[in-house]
């Protein structure tokens, strides 16, 4: 186990952060999440050009064949921009399902598309109901012919508007939260039934409510194995956790770089507050919440790779919690060590502070982790 | 969260447990783990047994005795040790004024006290801190005047840990009060069997008496005893304490101390159930482990920075900060796992020999002291708020 990077990640972090302080400046972020769907297409074009969107997936499907250490390399890096493009819906859970439960066929179909950037993708599984048990599926699938016919809702689905596909979470058979009887379909969000209430989130993102009302699909739409899908949801999951981590990671950086440098600027009584001690220890602290966990995250980023579900969902949630609480004490502190300024929509803090916090509500709080920590140790 | 190992790692952890497993007495890999005191000869018995080996200064170079190891080989080696409840080896000689000596000291030095230190043939203290300076080190007053060919020393050291066993002291003096306090300061290594040196315990909340006065009464140094130049001994002082944080961390006793806990845990019965079922107990745990795990990520990249050739950054101060408070964490929810039998305070039950039978559950004897006792983690070593300092100015740049 190496704690060290290797030369080609610190080569692609320097591209990447070059790339985010030229040409993902707080003022482009916010004309891009102004754009049709909420993100900027010619961005995403530009992610392909630059091999980003084929880093993970592997290279027999036109990608990088990167590990998930490269792919925490590059999030940390997005996470300084606050990068709105969905990275995470279509690379890391949706190419991610693909990968791990389809089919060659369907590989061979939808990575090379997606490692282009000519494929955007949704993962609909989290339910109104389920809050974070990731294995409560209400949405039905029931057998008709060859194929499928999907009933139910999926919430807060980033990026369902403008996915190509949907990956839609559906049980084939047992009671709401077991976790045998849950199948992973390709849904076309254009097919009958299929209705999207399309939102913003309070983190500058688009999500969707999505409601499925009898529709059809074919057998050729089976993701993976019938009723065996929840492994695989899980893995990916876990896996999107630690690179929200490393997204994380980066926002801590760029927010506690942005406080003390606002602390070196506002004057008070006479002199910059960032003079004052007890404010410097508060700026050490939020320093040292992002050094911790930051370090943890990549430590998680490399079991994941190799380990068995239960030694990485610990080094999954032990991660989380730390992004958790860090991301807390990060994002509050930045705001009150700005004072009343850190409360505007114009200073970019309070979009880290929302991001951050965004990330802990995602695929399991701080809690939630705790608890699964705990439980499989 | 196990480290992810090659087998090469796996194989060098196996080699290591082998030996420690067969090295540690029953009697004592039990004393040290219960955080009882160990008699200067068992220190010394332990880390002679080290050195015969050759892995007495994991982090020493090569040349000078070290095992030339991998981060990750002195990490799995501190682990390896603590879990198998071998003492850790006393720092002053090996960790503090080594590296000082090696950096800043003349051949004859080199030569005369490395070996020694490897041999574990001298027990060292440090002289730094005295009453009036704490915090603020560079006060210190302790006057060091050259008269021909030594320096003659008077003043008083204070909070020195384990000066009575010593017979050597690195010591910070003062040899100038003109220009910038920092620059007035003198490394000296002082003999401490001779006319003039008193060493007189100081009693702590636990009990106890590590900590120690020193008063230096017209004590003689050789010159030949001073490491490097005069009035430059506060560069050597902080190349010290750089060198101190990142093994300060003590992961792997951390990691040995929560394993004790959660044994503890499981066998305190609480309303008919182990107490580490309890919800709000198994968040306390999971909450500390993953502080712990932060820790050791934090560690080990540190050290491998190392490795390719920069010291141990300002940011190691987090290190100590992080490491202490896991460390005093542990401690507490030890007292709260034994509870009521946090009470009885027999201090002969802490000590060699004691024969009789414990009052309530064998493991709670030394658990309050160890708590009371380890509130000094986050005070010494430069105390938590002056590692907040260090990171403000060095890396905040405020």
């Amino acid at each position: 186990m190496s704690f060290a990077f290797t030369d080609d990640q610190k080569l692609l972090a320097e591209s990447a952060d070059r790339f985010i302080q030229n040409d993902y400046t707080f003022e482009a972020r916010r004309k891009n999440m102004e754009m049709d769907g909420g993100f900027n297409r010619a961005a995403w074009a530009q992610f392909a050009e630059l091999g980003w969107l084929a880093l993970a997936i592997p290279e027999a499907n036109g990608g990088l064949g990167g590990s998930t250490g490269d792919a925490a390399v590059l999030l940390e890096s997005l996470g300084r921009g606050l990068v709105v493009e969905p990275y995470h819906s279509t690379v890391v859970l949706g190419a991610g399902a693909v990968e791990a439960a389809g089919s060659i066929a369907q590989k061979n179909e939808i990575l090379p598309e997606v490692a282009a950037g000519k494929r955007l993708l949704a993962l609909a599984h989290v339910e109104p109901r389920a809050r974070f048990t990731l294995n409560h599926v209400e949405t039905s699938a029931i057998k008709d012919g060859g194929g499928y016919i999907l009933n139910g809702e999926k919430a807060i689905v980033h990026n369902a508007e403008t996915a190509d596909t949907l990956i839609v979470s559906a049980r084939v058979s047992g009671a709401t939260t077991d976790h045998d009887g849950v199948t992973l379909f390709l849904v076309d969000p254009a097919a009958k039934g299929v209705t999207l209430r399309s939102y913003p989130t309070i983190d500058g993102l688009r999500a969707s409510e999505v409601t499925l009302e009898a529709v059809q699909v074919g057998g050729e739409a089976i993701l993976g194995t019938l009723g065996g899908a929840m492994p695989v949801i899980e893995a990916v999951v876990d896996r999107a956790c630690v690179l929200l981590c490393a997204e994380a990671a980066g926002a801590m950086d760029a927010a506690v770089i942005l406080t003390v440098k606002y602390m070196k600027t506002r004057e008070q009584f006479g002199r910059p507050i960032g003079t004052f001690q007890v404010l410097q220890h508060r700026a050490v602290e939020m320093l040292g919440a992002k050094d911790f966990s930051r370090a943890l995250t990549y430590r998680a980023a490399s079991v994941v790779d190799v380990a068995g579900p239960r030694e990485r969902s610990r080094a999954v949630s032990a991660a989380k919690v730390e992004m958790g609480r860090s991301g807390k004490k990060i994002g509050q502190e930045g705001v009150q060590l700005h004072g009343g300024m850190g409360m505007t929509d114009d200073m970019a803090i309070g979009h880290y502070f929302k991001r951050l916090t965004m990330i802990d509500m995602l695929f399991g709080n701080t809690d939630h982790h705790l608890r699964r920590f705990a439980r499989l140790g | 969260m196990e480290l992810i190992l090659t087998p090469e790692e796996e194989a060098f952890r196996q080699e290591v447990r082998a030996f420690v497993t067969a090295e540690v007495p029953e009697e004592l890999r039990r004393k040290t783990m219960t955080g009882f005191r160990l008699s200067k000869e068992e220190h010394v018995t332990w880390q002679k047994k080290l050195f015969e080996k050759g892995w007495v200064a994991p982090g020493w170079p090569v040349e000078h005795g070290g095992t030339g190891w991998t981060p990750m080989e002195k990490h799995l080696f501190e682990e390896e040790c603590a879990a198998a409840g071998a003492p850790p080896v006393i720092a002053f000689g090996v960790t503090m004024v080594a590296p000082v000596i090696m950096a800043f000291g003349n051949d004859a030095q080199k030569d005369y006290y490395l070996p020694r230190i490897l041999r574990s043939d001298d027990w060292w203290c440090q002289g730094y801190s005295e009453p009036g300076s704490g915090s603020d080190l560079a006060s210190l007053r302790t006057k060091a005047v050259l008269t021909g060919d030594h320096y003659v020393v008077n003043g008083q050291k204070t909070w020195t840990s384990l000066a009575q066993h010593a017979n050597l002291m690195f010591c910070l003096t003062r040899t100038s009060d003109t220009g910038k306090r920092q620059e007035g300061i003198t490394f000296l290594l002082i003999d401490m069997e001779q006319p003039g040196v008193i060493v007189q315990p100081i009693k702590t909340i636990d009990g106890s008496t590590e900590i120690n006065n020193v008063f230096l009464e017209d004590v003689k140094v050789p010159v030949a005893n001073r490491v490097g130049e005069e009035d430059k001994g506060w560069t050597y002082a902080k190349y010290l304490l750089g060198h101190e944080r990142t093994s300060i961390a003590a992961v792997g006793r951390s990691k040995a101390q929560l394993k004790r806990l959660k044994t503890i845990a499981s066998v305190e019965i609480q309303e008919g159930k182990p107490l580490i079922e309890d919800q709000n107990f198994m968040d306390k745990i999971a909450t500390i482990e993953i502080d712990l795990l932060s820790l050791e990520s934090l560690v080990l990249r540190v050290l491998s920075d190392e490795s390719s050739g920069k010291g141990p950054g300002p940011e190691a101060s987090f290190l100590k900060i992080r490491g202490t408070e896991v460390q005093q964490g542990i401690t507490e929810l030890l007292v709260e796992a034994v509870g009521n039998y946090a009470h009885p305070y027999v201090p002969e039950a802490m000590q060699s020999g004691w024969n009789e039978d414990p009052i309530g559950p064998e493991h709670a004897a030394s658990i309050a002291p160890h708590y009371f006792n380890w509130r000094k983690a986050s005070i010494y070593g430069g105390s938590n708020e002056i590692q907040k300092n260090i990171i403000a100015k060095a890396v905040l740049g405020f």
